[in-house]
Order: C-alpha cells, then structure tokens, then sequence
C-alpha cells in the first residue's frame, strides 16, 4: 500500500472478498526526498485507509536493499551512460523479491499489489502469465514483465480488470481519502520539486559537460552534463530553430561525447538484449518461434511488430542474451532501458538494452 | 504454513516504551479533568485549588529526584525535556539556536531527543564500550580537544555534557559520577545534563543524579500519563527557555500546565520510588527467568552486549527491567509481526514517524555486528509484569524464531 488510490482499491476488494488482508508499506527512501511516492504522508494515507478497512497496516524498512538494489545502480548506470528504470528494478527486487519472501516466512499466501495488470491462467498448459490491465492508458504489465511462474502463483493483482477511471470511482464509493490523490509520477526517490533528476545525481556523481558531434564528427553543439542525455532526446540538446529536428543517437561518457543525427539516424532493426527473464518455458518457446510477437520498449510505449527474436548476442553460451529484430526499423532504445516481449495481451519476458 | 492461531494469554513486554498508568494515578486525575478544572496561573480560589495540587506534586517529585521544589519543571515530556536541556544549557535570554554559544557533547547511545539535537548543534559524541558503557577515556579526550580549540580562539567552549543515566535499547546504566569528575576538571563551566528517563524506576535517581545540573524525566514511563515530563534545573543553572509567554515554571516553560497529568505524575512517581527495592527485585527475578530461558532455548541468541560475570552473566550494569538479545538468522520485523500473532509485544531498535524500524544507533556504537544487529529484540518489562507473561514469552519466542530460519527471509 504505497498510500496511492490504485493499491487503496486493491486493499479494499480483497477485504470485501473476505480474504485476511494485511496492509504493508514499504519505508525504502528517507533521502532527500520525503515527497515523492512512499513521503511519510503517503504512509499515513496507506495507515488511514487500511484503518478505514479494518484491516492491520505494518511497515517495512527495506531501505538497505532498496540502496543497494535500486538508488546505487541508478546513480552507477547515469555514470555510465545508460538509461535505468528504477522502478523494474524495485519491483525485481524489493516488491516481489524481498517482500515475496517476507510474506511467505510469515505465513501469507500471496502479495497483492495495485498494479494495473492481470494474472491469468493462459499458458498453454494453463500457467499463469501477466496480462495488460483493460485500461490502454494505465496498463504497467510492463514494469512487472519480470515476474516467473513460482512467483505469479504467489501474486494478486485485483485492480487489472478495472480501467482508472473505474478504480478512482470505487475510491469515491469507499469514501477513501485517497480517491482523487494524483498519480505519482516520478521516480519515488528524487524530488520534483528539488531540482529533479540532476539535483539528485550532481550531488552523486560528477555531471560533465559533453560535446554534440554528427555522424562525421564535427561538433554541432554542447550540453552542461553529458550523464543526463538519453538516446532518442531531442528537447535540451540546445539545438533546436531551424532545420530537421535533430536527437541523441548515442551517448559515450567516457569520451564525453553525444553523436546526434536526424530521426532516420536513430533507426535500427533490432535491439540486444541481456539478462532476460521468461515467464516460464512455454513463454520462451512461444517467443523464440517468433510468430505474433510484439515488444514494448517503453513504460507508456505502443505495442512494436517483431519479425523474429533469436538467443544470443552475449558471451557464448550466455542464454539470456537475446537480439530481437523488428518488422520495421525502428527507434533505438536507450541502453539501460526494458524491452518487454508480448503474445497478443501476455507477457512472455524481457530484458534489458544492451549498447 | 498458516498464520498462527492467536492465544488467550498475552505478554506486555515493552514496558520500555511505555508501561500501563497506576490506577492510583488515574483515579487521582479524574476530578482535574472535572470539577477542578481551573487554570493554575489564576488569582481566585479555585485557580489556587488547582496551583496548590501540582506544587504538591511537583514536591513529590522534587524529594524523589533530590532536587528542591523551585527546581522541578514540568514540561510535555522526556523528549521535551531534553530539547529544553540541549538547545537552553548554559544561556540565559531569549531562546534561540545558536551554535556559537559553545558546543555540546554527549554520549553515542542517546535516546534521539538528545541526539539529535545535538547534532542539529553541531556537537560532537562519545564512544561506548562493547557493553554500552560511556567510555570515559574518549570523553576526556573530546573535553580536552574542545578545551585546545577554545583556547585557540576557534570555539566558546563546551556549553553541555549530556550523558543519560540508563539506556533505553540495551539498559545500561551508565558511570555518572565518574563523568561528572571528569566533566568538572576538563569542561569545568559545562553544565551537565542526564536524561533519567529509563532509570527512573530503577535506580535510586537521587543519587545516580546529584552529579547532573539538569536531569530529564517522564511520566509514562514510571506509570503517570503521556503528556508530562519532568527537567530538574538546579538553581544557578542557566537555561535559555524554548517556550516563553505566560511566564509559567519560573519562566523556564511558559504555558498553562497539564495539571490532570501533573497530578497523576506526582502519584505515579510516589508509589514507583515507594515501591522500588521490592520492585527491582520482582523484576529482577523475572527478568533472568526470560533470559536464561531464551539463552538456554534459543541456538544463536545472544544477550546484547553481556558481560561475562564469574558464576554467568553480570547483569548489575544493567537495569532491571531490560532483556535485549540479538538472534542470529532472523529479522526483528519479521519476528516481532509473528510474536504479536500470539500476543506477545515487544520491539527492537526504534521507530521512525512512518512506524518504520530503524537501524539502532545504540547497537551500532556498541559494535555489535551487522548481522546479528538485524536481529535485535528488546523484551522490556514493567510493575504490572507477571511470571505467565514470562512463561508465554517463552514459550512462543523459540518457535518463532525457527519459524523465520526455516523459511529463511
């Protein structure tokens, strides 16, 4: 219960199923943001509504883990010139690793959560696969496309059958003082209203100034920290006016330098990808055979057509490499950033971007 | 594996926290909250009723704490108190936070309404041994070097010692008098200040703090309410108040006082120093049942910080209502969400706002290992402790640990 209006929801429905429910907030952040998702006045909301519920409401501090597997490789990553999604990670580690664990040594059945996805039977053995939530706009099975069988049996996702519109309503219905709480948007652990992302890194990490060249390595332009440019950025690169909209192609920090080019030069026609985790076997197969395959290389992204996806790509021998090749060139994906394999509405797996 | 079954029997074991009002003390509040309900700064008769029963209280206190009357100051609490003690020793005037005025010291295992403050100061701490105990060697170190940068110009000196009697997490009682001799010699114009907080009911406070300039006290924790604390300031103390107006408590806490939880202070400190040797033994008693026991049945459990005595463990620098071990393989989360499923209530280390645990900065100093830090438990008992709470104790704290261990975290 992250104090928000989707997990309210998701509480109160399997109260009312009469299921014996346990509210848990999460204490992973006490940095310099105690705004953002999780603040101490998020957690007094998750404590008053699971009062409201009737329902007990514990805390966990998984603060430790949360440095060590989410904050320290974010910062790493930036230094390096990738593109992390903290919140993957979060969910990879903190909300459906460590938190998973904690409730089974407790002798809970399952970890629910208010995330807009579903969990259903419809592996072709009838293993259970994550499916979009039924709201276009909402749906984040692709935050969780990690999750693998053992743990989808461990999983309830209530709220994936509802569109948001639908949830806030309940809220209304249930008299929840989270019912017109605005979504959160950021990362959980940087404030917005700090100064943001670089704030949070420059107090981390060194932000260099870098050098924008083109394709033949002239210099067209400059940028104040070259740790903060994304593959596919087109706005504060500082070459905006006249002329063809130009974006980051790739970035190499080391030599401090951004190549930029023309949105044609952003196209390739596959992606590599490493450490990537299927929900079961039958996924994997399912994928490898590459037919009716799509991918989603972003939080919000639309479904993108994939001609075929092949293992390898990595160290020989290293199974979970994978080059997924696309039916049409499309936009690079930022390295550090997750690209998630889908049979129609379900989940298979993914994996991340790879230079 | 289900949840487990909740039993009929319970265990208070967080007397530490907080310990149940003397039903004396309640019943001695009620008419404050009733019918003698005036406001004690007032000038008619029934303003002095109610000025009349909190100076009788605040003489209660005053004889248990080996203070005079004038120097008992009522405030909202241990944590008030200490606020008052930290930002106020050593200045007169007009209350403010400065720096400047000098610098503050204290112990590494303070509660977190000394620390804290002491660090928003930018003061310094000293170290503890392996068994909590101040280490008197690294505080007469940090006097002379702030007695050096005084001398040179770089600091006004050291403004405040603040050393507390017994620690809240582990018990330990800490050598007062010894510090105080070294205080006197090094930082002779130091005040000194102990929060007496956790060794109200178990120590004879006179004595532990003649030594102390300034001595914090709290109710709730020797059966009064929540809501009233105590700070002894000797007269010829300087004290900057934190709260001024209406001129209350000689100026050093203005506010109209909570005379209803005064009152019932004053009983509660009245019948917890009556009752304290018997007490002490009582709890004593109790206490080494619970530890022994757990010792005995729980592999990889141990006593926080024991000393090794000649005949077992020496507990004497300890208080007597404390029992901390750390076990080894579990997490204090986790094993004390499964205690409260059977009606066990304890806790470990601190909590934060968010309800949250935190890292325990006092095991920490006391360099007790990480992994074994994971899995503090404090068991705090109290007046109203029983031996079939100790029994309960122990009969569900075993299981629950090889509970967590067999389905690892």
């Amino acid at each position: 219960m992250s104090g928000g209006v989707d997990s309210s929801v998701a509480a109160a429905m399997l109260d009312e199923k009469g299921h014996e429910v346990v509210g848990v907030t999460l204490k992973l952040w006490g940095g310099d943001s105690d705004s953002g998702c999780c603040s101490v006045s998020d957690v007094d909301d998750a404590r008053r509504v699971a009062d409201q519920l009737g329902v007990e409401h514990l805390v966990f501090n998984f603060g430790d883990d949360f440095t060590t597997h989410v904050v320290g490789p974010y910062v790493a990553d930036h230094a390096a010139g990738l593109t992390p999604n903290p919140c993957i990670e979060c969910n990879r580690h903190l909300k459906f690793d460590r938190l998973l664990r904690r409730a089974d040594v407790l002798g809970f059945d399952a970890v629910a959560t208010g995330h807009h996805a579903r969990i259903e039977r419809v592996g072709p053995a009838g293993e259970p696969r994550i499916v979009r939530g039924v709201d276009g706009h909402k749906d984040q099975s692709y935050v969780i496309h990690m999750l693998t069988g053992p743990q989808l049996e461990r999983v309830l996702l209530p709220i994936g059958g509802l569109t948001k519109d639908e949830v806030r309503a309940r809220a209304v219905e249930l008299g929840m003082r989270t019912a017109d709480k605005p979504d959160s948007q950021d990362v959980c652990f940087i404030s917005h209203t700090g100064g943001g992302r670089s704030t949070f890194l420059g107090a981390r990490i060194p932000l260099r100034p870098g050098r924008l060249v083109d394709a033949a390595g002239a210099e067209v332009g400059t940028v104040e920290a070259v740790e903060l440019v994304t593959v596919g950025q087109r706005r504060g690169l500082g070459l905006g006016g006249d002329g063809e909209p130009r974006y980051a192609v790739s970035v190499d920090v080391p030599s401090a330098t951004v190549v930029v080019g023309a949105a044609d030069e952003l196209l390739v026609g596959a992606e590599s990808l490493a450490g990537v985790v299927w929900a079961d076997d039958a996924a994997r197969g399912t994928a490898l055979a590459g037919v009716g395959i799509t991918a989603q290389a972003s939080a919000h992204g639309s479904p993108i057509e994939v001609a075929g996806v092949v293992v390898g790509g990595g160290p020989a021998d290293d199974q979970s490499h994978l080059v997924v090749h696309w039916a049409a060139p499309q936009r690079r994906v930022a390295p550090g950033q997750s690209v998630v394999l889908y049979e129609g509405d379900t989940v298979l797996g993914g994996g991340t971007v790879t230079r | 594996m289900g949840p487990l079954a909740l039993t009929p029997v319970s265990a208070y074991l967080d007397h530490a926290a907080t310990t149940p009002m003397r039903p004396e003390a309640i019943d001695a509040m009620l008419p404050f909250l009733d019918v003698r309900f005036a406001n004690p700064s007032g000038a008619h008769r029934m303003a002095r009723d109610a000025r009349r029963a909190i100076d009788d209280a605040r003489d209660v206190v005053a004889e248990i704490v080996g203070a005079r009357p004038g120097e008992v100051v009522f405030t909202s609490g241990g944590t008030e108190s200490d606020n008052l003690a930290v930002f106020g020793a050593g200045r007169a005037g007009a209350p403010g936070l400065t720096a400047s005025h000098g610098t503050v010291v204290c112990s590494a295992v303070e509660h977190h309404a000394v620390l804290d403050p002491v660090i928003a100061l930018g003061g310094r701490t000293v170290g503890v041994d392996a068994a909590g105990r101040l280490d008197l060697d690294h505080l007469a170190a940090v006097l002379e070097a702030e007695a050096t940068r005084a001398a040179a110009g770089e600091s006004a000196g050291v403004r405040l010692v603040s050393i507390m009697a017994a620690n809240n997490e582990v018990g330990t009682v800490q050598p007062l008098a010894e510090a105080a001799e070294i205080v006197r010699h090094l930082a002779p114009a130091a005040v000194l200040h102990t929060d007496a907080v956790q060794a109200f009911c178990w120590t004879d406070v006179a004595e532990l703090t003649s030594v102390a300039d300034l001595v914090s006290l709290s109710a709730h924790k020797f059966g009064g309410p929540k809501g009233v604390g105590v700070l002894v300031v000797r007269d010829g103390v300087a004290l900057s108040p934190r709260q001024i107006g209406g001129g209350q408590e000689r100026g050093h806490r203005s506010g109209t006082q909570n005379v209803p939880g005064i009152v019932a202070a004053g009983v509660a400190a009245r019948l917890s120093a009556d009752g304290r040797s018997s007490e002490v033994e009582r709890t004593t008693k109790l206490r080494d049942r619970l530890l022994d026991g757990l010792v005995a049945s729980v592999p990889g459990l141990v006593e926080t910080g024991a000393v090794a005595g000649p005949g077992g463990p020496d507990r004497s620098g300890r208080v007597a209502g404390t029992a901390h071990v750390c076990i080894e393989g579990v997490e204090s989360e986790a094993l004390l969400f499964l205690l409260e499923r059977s009606e066990v209530y304890a806790s470990a280390a601190s909590s934060c706002s968010s309800g949250a645990m935190e890292t325990s900065h006092v095991l920490e100093a006391m360099a007790v290992p990480a992994e074994l830090r994971g899995g503090s438990l404090r068991l705090s008992l109290g007046w109203s402790t029983t031996d079939t709470e100790i029994d309960h104790a122990l009969a569900v704290v075993p299981p629950a640990v090889e509970r967590l261990r067999a389905g690892g975290l």
